[in-house]
């Protein structure tokens, strides 16, 4: 029998598309906590600098001004995206997920290029306290814009390949990529603020 | 190729070489007889890919309680290596083997038996007890138990490849950072916690979403079954708790692994965030373990003593206080840190606050118990065993609150003697009243009650033999984790312990005796009506066993205690035909590979064996895409199916 339409018997109340994205905010929080125990970590970690260069040395406010712009857009672009998968407009909704990967492999690239300077001008997460709370911190954040494109790939490929009507299944999914999009341009305020701002004066 | 893997790996000592070889010979006994009778398909078909939370839950329990039993055996070494272990006796335990073994039982039995028994029982039970047909996320439940049993893998697997952590359960750097512990020892450790505790976040959210979404017509939140209240706080306490686990672990693997110094004593490092990281997870975990036990002798006492429960919104609001202050007292762990008057004071008086709602729990209970028609069955019997244990491991625990005393007893056997009495008095208590009173709905016939008495007196008078002397030792200041002693007049309390430790293991003996011969008896104890104990919510308005689908009809409440309510008031619940297709989820291999690859992985970067750790990781992601990519993830019954599995089982259609 087929499996399409779930809800045209009684008693089965399976509304997976709320389920699936209440289950996913909530993984959600259990993310912002994740990184609510990396940010103590700076917190305490961020002036133990063991003699070598410090916060204000180092970071460029400019670079990291950038950044932020785009995974600003990011987030704008992924949420215009999944309003237009609401409004089942399939061509238009991929085209913005397209533009919001694009726009987090731009930040990717940004973000390696700034590891890449500190690392070779000898300052690794090996040195200090402090450049070990900064990489993991920022290196954990960038783990996940690399898991955050490699899914908007996965997940509109079945869009593009699949029928006009995007379908619940896929909404469903689109609805949870734009979330997390938008997730991570909260964790990155967060990591602006706090790592880059105050760390930069 | 192997990395710092090779044959002196397998090295060890005789009583090592003498798990290994047996837990060997197991393993091929029970790959033999399965071979054997051709099971191989079902254990697949029916077991390992199952989707259904009940089969999921019954997977718990088999794994939980092969971990009890090796959770057991170390205590037990435990015990004789510090009996005999006076003067110039060293004791036959070497002290290396000594510390592998006391950070073993700690993990076996707070992560793969107190965790699994709950979540056992958790899985079995809330689905049916709101009317659901199973859990929110299905393939999600089956991925977490299999994270769970890896991560109970790789300590058994440690035994023959390697050596476990030797660093207490809690694995303080610097001393299980790479300076002090260069070994695969800690490692094992991080990994078989890292991996069953991201198994367990990914249940926290499935349950939370189960017990919001999911509950049958009728039954608002104050309606709910105080056991299924219970889960859901412990699931709002699992979702806020097991990330900063994830965190604290994943940073004592980069140091470990990468040379970051987060954790390190020098460099600018800091040893104590980890301290505080950890038991900001670890004491909200207590209650992760506590609060579902609590939920058991909720549902317990009440269909023992023939009376609602008393006091059910205080109950529910303990529950919701506990949860709150659960957060806010992980300092009482570490007073000598030396935070300070101030900082200690606040959370002294948190701890002695928290244990106001806790008794107010247990006022309930008894009061609920007062002009009852008291039954004394064995789960009563567990749950007298843990008022008693409970309440006075609780007043030591208020006692320690106090920084004051807490420099005194600080990491003494006082502070064992504790956390064991809550430990096994509450867990492990509410466990056996819980599995007793849910047996015949699992497996459909009730346990022989006898032999679970035998089973309850011994863990009971054990318990005080091997726990009561732990308290004196700890006042005269003996510490914990050593293996030998110098001053020989206390070796007598130690032989007391000994005693007692071993008429728990033949409490345990009985326990198997119990399950064994209620097996082999189960025609004349068979449960034909589906409520052998008169209860009072839905899971014992379906058959023992249910149908895989759990209702035909998912029921509509308008009470508290929904079945005892349809029984006052002779309202049958509907069962019969029509009958409509019921759309239930498919089972999936890749909660299986998932939980495969992520052992493999682990053992990659234990043994840094770089090409398998990433060969793991990129199967995952291949995994899940493929989870993904699933065409058809569910089905429909059809209504002649139904019509048939309810005909068999009520008799008639």
């Amino acid at each position: 029998m087929e499996a399409s339409n779930p809800e045209q018997y009684p008693d089965t109340h399976h509304d997976t598309y709320s389920k699936t994205l209440f289950g996913f905010w909530l993984y959600l929080m259990t993310d912002f906590i994740l990184f609510g125990s990396l940010f103590a970590i700076w917190a305490v970690l961020r002036n133990n600098t063991f003699g070598g260069p410090g916060s204000q040395d180092l970071f460029s406010l400019s670079w990291n001004l950038f950044q932020t712009f785009l995974l600003m857009f990011a987030s704008f672009t992924g949420g215009v995206g999944g309003a237009y998968a609401h409004r089942n407009e399939k061509n238009r909704c991929l085209s913005w997920f397209l533009i919001t990967a694009a726009l987090g492999i731009g930040f990717l690239i940004m973000q390696t290029m700034e590891f890449a300077r500190l690392i070779e001008a000898g300052h690794t997460w090996k040195g200090s306290g402090f450049l070990s709370a900064f990489f993991t911190l920022v290196g954990t954040f960038w783990a996940h814009i690399i898991f955050a494109v490699l899914f908007t790939f996965i997940i509109i490929w079945p869009v593009w390949r699949g029928d006009r009507d995007i379908g619940l299944r896929n909404l469903t999914r689109l609805t949870c990529l734009r979330q997390f999009w938008q997730f991570l341009f909260v964790v990155w305020i967060f990591i602006f603020t706090i790592v880059y701002l105050l760390g930069a004066k | 190729m192997l990395g710092r893997l090779n044959l002196d790996a397998l090295k060890h000592d005789w009583i090592e070489y003498l798990a290994g070889a047996s837990m060997f010979f197991g393993l091929i006994a029970i790959i033999a007889l399965v071979t054997y009778y051709k099971r191989w398909k079902w254990l697949w078909k029916e077991w390992f890919t199952s989707v259904d939370h009940k089969k999921i839950g019954v997977m718990y329990l088999v794994v939980s309680f092969v971990m009890l039993v090796k959770g057991l055996i170390d205590a037990v070494m435990m015990r004789f290596q510090q009996a005999f272990a006076f003067g110039d006796s060293m004791g036959y335990l070497g002290a290396e083997h000594f510390q592998q073994i006391f950070t073993a039982h700690g993990v076996t039995m707070i992560f793969f038996v107190g965790m699994g028994v709950i979540f056992a029982i958790i899985n079995y039970v809330v689905p049916l007890q709101i009317g659901a047909r199973d859990v929110a996320f299905p393939f999600l439940n089956n991925l977490s138990f299999w994270l769970f049993a890896m991560g109970g893998m790789m300590i058994l697997v440690s035994l023959v490849i390697g050596v476990y952590g030797g660093t207490g359960w809690s694995a303080y750097p610097p001393l299980a950072g790479i300076e002090y512990n260069p070994g695969v020892g800690v490692d094992y450790w991080v990994w078989s916690i890292q991996i069953s505790g991201i198994g367990t976040m990914l249940s926290g959210i499935n349950f939370l979403v189960t017990i919001l979404k999911m509950r049958c017509k009728g039954m608002s939140l104050m309606k709910m079954p105080i056991f299924t209240w219970a889960t859901f706080i412990t699931m709002i306490l699992i979702i806020f708790a097991f990330p900063i686990l994830t965190g604290a672990l994943s940073m004592l693997t980069t140091d470990r692994l990468l040379d970051t110094k987060i954790f390190t004593a020098g460099f600018g490092g800091n040893p104590m965030m980890y301290i505080n990281l950890f038991w900001a997870w670890g004491h909200p975990e207590v209650y992760i373990l506590i609060l579902p036990a609590f939920g058991m002798f909720s549902e317990v006492v009440p269909v023992f003593s023939r009376k609602r429960l008393f006091g059910y919104a205080s109950m529910v609001w303990a529950l919701v206080a506990i949860a709150f202050f659960s957060f806010i007292v992980w300092l009482h762990h570490f007073f000598t840190m030396g935070a300070g008057a101030n900082v200690n004071s606040f959370f002294g008086i948190m701890t002695m606050i928290i244990a106001i709602p806790t008794g107010v729990k247990v006022f309930n209970w008894l009061f609920t118990m007062f002009r009852g028609r008291v039954k004394f069955s064995t789960p009563m019997l567990w749950f007298i065993g843990f008022i008693v244990t409970f309440v006075s491991g609780g007043m030591t625990g208020v006692l320690m609150s106090l920084p004051g005393v807490d420099f005194q007893v600080h990491n003494s056997l006082f502070l064992i003697a504790h956390f064991h009495s809550v430990i096994i008095g509450g867990v492990v208590f509410g466990f056996f009243a819980g599995f007793t009173y849910w047996f015949p709905k699992i497996f459909g016939y009730t346990l022989i009650e006898k032999w679970g008495k035998w089973a309850f007196w011994c863990w009971l008078i054990g318990y005080c033999l091997a726990f009561l002397p732990l308290y004196l030792l700890g006042f005269m200041g003996v510490t914990r984790r050593l293996n030998h002693f110098d001053v020989t007049e206390w070796q007598p309390l130690f032989m007391v312990a000994l005693l007692g430790a071993l008429v728990i293991t033949a409490g345990v003996g009985f326990q198997c005796l119990q399950i064994y011969t209620s097996i082999k008896r189960r025609k004349e104890n068979r449960d034909e009506t589906g409520d052998p104990w008169d209860g009072r919510t839905l899971e014992w308005s379906t058959t023992s066993p249910p149908p895989f689908y759990n209702y035909a009809h998912t029921p509509e409440v308008h009470a508290k205690d929904a079945f005892w309510d349809f029984k006052q008031k002779g309202m049958p619940i509907k069962m019969g035909p029509p009958y409509y297709p019921i759309h239930m989820p498919k089972n999936s291999p890749y909660g299986f590979l998932i939980g495969v690859l992520s052992f493999t992985m682990a053992f990659g970067l234990i043994w840094w064996i770089w090409w398998l750790a990433a060969l793991s990781v990129v199967g995952i992601v291949v995994c899940i895409i493929a989870h993904l990519f699933v065409k058809e993830p569910d089905y429909f019954v059809t209504e002649e199916e139904v019509a048939k599995i309810e005909g068999e089982a009520h008799g008639s259609v």
